[in-house]
């Protein structure tokens, strides 16, 4: 296989830093400055409230399916390369990739653990 | 501040055949506002010292020959003015992640291999790997319906545009010595290979894009850049070859995930 996995960890590394780049400054903007300066309304619980809502409603799980393990395989991707390059770890290749995707997987795993069966409105 | 009289060079020499070691030596030159760092180099040459050894041809940005790191920075030296480098010593050096072999002439055979690599020239219908197999893959929307051969191949303006900006690329190497990438991870292809590899894949009269993908999108390929821009910024000719390994890995994932869907060759 002369091309590898690696335009799949690429795609993943793209599609996860475009969802990452909407997604930040949302969350930065309700987390960092609305929910401090009780832009939010019914006060922190409240807002907190609606956002448990919306990750126990179908879609938004459905959203969050998709969008965590996107940025965890876009984090790996990054730890990968930097480790490579920043700390000059070619040699250790494969443990470097196993270890940052093997990661991510798991993360994910558990992700979609919790955001199926414990999270808000989850079978647990 | 009025100009000086003399300005001082600080050169890097490498002599093999006296020592192991490189060393800087300085040399002061008359100051001349319309001076380049190259014509420096000539009045040194010419002058004060005739072993120093340097590549040099056009004198005009066009050869792409006289590439080295003036203060530090890659720079066609034919154009990097005196003047910008003042008050001095200014140093001259030979550009980064090529082995010398002498003075400031780098070795650039390995540049030269990879080029050749990337088939840098037009395969025509019928020519490249992709032949018979419905032409070969047209990427990034490359129009497929090439002419029969002996009849003209003619060309709108929009599809010139497509890939003009990779055919001024002069093969300078600054990009090279800029990429930081280029040192760490000496099998990586690099800018300018592969912003040339995208000036024909991008060109409407070429069917090689399938030959070309063998290596563009192997794990030296493209892969290893992680988008420093720094390649870019130093071209001299305004070629963007960030952009183009950007876009050809979203060509070559797009690819991947739709032979993975279709059950082809990935
Ligand atoms: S892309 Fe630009 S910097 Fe790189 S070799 Fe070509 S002309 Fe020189």
């Amino acid at each position: 296989m002369i091309r590898g996995r690696e335009p799949l960890a690429w795609g993943l590394f793209a599609a996860g830093g475009t969802v990452a780049a909407f997604l930040l400054p949302a969350v930065a903007f309700v987390v960092l400055i609305a929910l401090p300066l009780g832009w939010t309304g019914e006060g922190a619980r409240g807002a907190l409230g609606a956002w448990a809502d919306g990750a126990g409603h179908l879609l938004g799980r459905l959203a969050l399916t998709v969008v965590l393990p996107l940025l965890f395989f876009h984090a790996a991707h990054r730890i990968r390369y930097t480790l490579y390059d920043g700390l000059q770890l070619h040699h250790l290749e494969r443990l470097i990739a196993a270890a940052t995707y093997g990661l991510a997987t798991v993360m994910s795993g558990v992700a979609l653990v919790v955001v199926w069966f414990l999270g808000p409105g989850g079978g647990g | 501040m009025s100009a000086p009289e003399a300005v001082e060079l600080e050169v890097f020499r490498y002599r093999p055949e006296r020592s192991d070691e490189p060393e800087m030596e300085r040399y002061e030159i008359p100051f001349r506002p319309d001076w380049t760092v190259l014509d420096g180099l000539n009045h040194v040459k010419e002058e004060l010292d005739g072993t120093l050894s340097y590549r040099w041809s056009c004198r005009m940005g066009v050869c792409g020959s006289c590439g080295l790191e003036v203060d530090g920075e890659p720079v066609l030296s034919c154009a990097a003015y005196l003047e910008d480098h003042l008050p001095g010593p200014i140093r001259v050096g030979p550009l980064r992640g090529f082995p010398v072999i002498r003075d400031l002439v780098g070795d650039i055979s390995d540049f030269v291999a990879k080029l050749e690599r990337v088939k840098p020239w037009i395969i025509g219908e019928g020519e490249g790997a992709g032949a018979g197999r419905g032409g070969g893959a047209a990427p990034d929307g490359a129009p497929d319906g090439a002419p029969d051969p002996g009849e003209p191949h003619r060309q709108t303006p929009a599809e010139l545009a497509e890939y003009d900006q990779y055919s001024h690329c002069i093969n300078c190497l600054l990009c090279y010595a800029a990429c930081p990438i280029h040192e760490l991870a000496p099998g990586f292809l690099g800018p300018a290979a592969i912003a040339l590899a995208q000036r024909y894949n991008l060109d409407s009269r070429d069917r090689g894009a399938e030959d070309r993908r063998v290596v563009l999108a192997a794990r030296d390929g493209v892969w290893p850049c992680t988008f420093v821009g720094e390649c870019s910024s130093v071209c001299p000719k305004g070629v963007d070859p960030a952009g183009a390994i950007q876009r050809y890995k979203v060509t070559a994932a797009r690819q991947w995930f739709s032979a993975l869907v279709s059950g082809g060759e990935r």
